[in-house]
């Protein structure tokens, strides 16, 4: 079973960039695949990706991570710019940002307006592999 | 970026970006950066820079070769080159295992890799510009593509992107292109020095 967690921008919207991380990456160390409305700071972005290797491990294998902005993408001048001070002001609640736990998602493919996660069999034999872990110390 | 840093990016360019221009080789694992690197420095430093390999994460620290000097159509371009790890967002021992590494040897190999992807970060920071090179075979709206040119942006680095591997039949620079039209973009095989005088002049625009 893959468990999807949406994540609305009001939760993350008063947290540091650091809580914004941790909230987000604890979510994906759960199995869970987050649905954040809008997205990160780009800073955001890179800081994510090195909170996410500093926690590799032989369990957790990193994340897979997608922004889709099918909004700001098809605007125009004077559209974008206002949506551009919006953002500023308000943060960025456009468009979504998908993480999704690598053992669980091994691919996150996407266009304009749709994405497609391709998941993993690999839950399956950490599963099974976690069962035979537990036969074993019985 | 904060106010210092771009005080201090200025003050810094201002003195000294003639003199030792810091250029980095940034992109995705096995885009192939070391291969360009190496291009660069054997034809103006008569040596390779770093091993290459067909398993991803070959480069695991931050290489430097310093005060390399360009030539191009009586021009000179004197910089430092800084070479860094491959940027994922994942890092699994099981598929050095499978790309035939013993078990010891990808666990600590993705290990290392983990702290290439963090220092590869931090030394954004440190870059006057950029080369983004990336594998023109593979989808260019790859997340990681985009959080790196962003990064780059955000902070005012000047980007060249090379669309690399343009020897292989899947290559597609138009796509990259398509993806990036506010950047640069130039085809090249750096393996086989395919379009490496248009690429020198491209470098030469980026930081001039």
């Amino acid at each position: 079973m893959v468990m999807l967690q949406i994540v609305p921008y009001e939760e993350i919207m008063a947290l540091s960039s650091v809580g914004r991380i941790r909230k987000l990456l604890n979510l994906a160390k759960e199995d869970k695949i987050v649905l954040l409305q809008g997205r990160l700071k780009k800073e955001e972005e890179a800081e994510l990706i090195k909170a996410t290797m500093e926690e590799i491990n032989e369990d957790f294998k990193g994340i897979e991570l997608a922004v889709i902005n099918p909004t700001i993408e098809n605007l125009t001048g004077l559209k974008r710019f206002k949506n551009r001070v919006i953002n500023a002001l308000l943060g960025n609640r456009t468009g979504f940002t998908v993480i999704g736990p690598a053992n669980i998602v091994k691919q996150i493919k996407k266009d304009p307006n749709k994405i497609e996660l391709l998941t993993s069999e690999k839950t399956n034999q950490k599963n099974k592999r976690n069962k035979r872990r537990n036969n074993k110390k019985r | 970026m904060g106010i210092l840093a771009l005080l201090k990016r200025f003050i810094f360019g201002w003195f000294s970006r003639r003199d030792s221009i810091r250029l980095g080789l940034y992109g995705p694992p096995n885009a192939g950066k070391t291969t360009l690197a190496n291009k660069i420095c054997v034809d103006w430093l008569g040596e390779e820079m770093g091993q290459v390999s067909r398993i991803p994460h070959e480069t695991r620290e931050i290489q430097i070769k310093e005060q390399i000097k360009l030539e191009h159509k009586g021009k000179t371009l004197q910089f430092n080159l800084v070479d860094t790890p491959g940027i994922a967002t994942k890092i699994d021992f099981e598929d050095f295992i499978k790309a035939g590494l013993p078990e010891k040897e990808a666990k600590k190999r993705a290990k290392e890799a983990t702290k290439g992807v963090i220092d590869a970060i931090k030394w954004l920071d440190e870059m006057d510009a950029v080369i983004v090179v990336l594998d023109s075979t593979k989808d260019p709206y790859n997340q990681v593509n985009i959080t790196i040119l962003g990064n780059l942006a955000a902070r005012n680095i000047p980007v060249l992107i090379a669309a690399n591997k343009t020897d292989l039949k899947k290559a597609n620079v138009k796509k990259v292109q398509a993806a990036f039209p506010q950047y640069p973009v130039i085809g090249i095989s750096a393996k086989y020095g395919k379009n490496i005088d248009n690429f020198y002049s491209s470098l030469f625009k980026l930081v001039k």
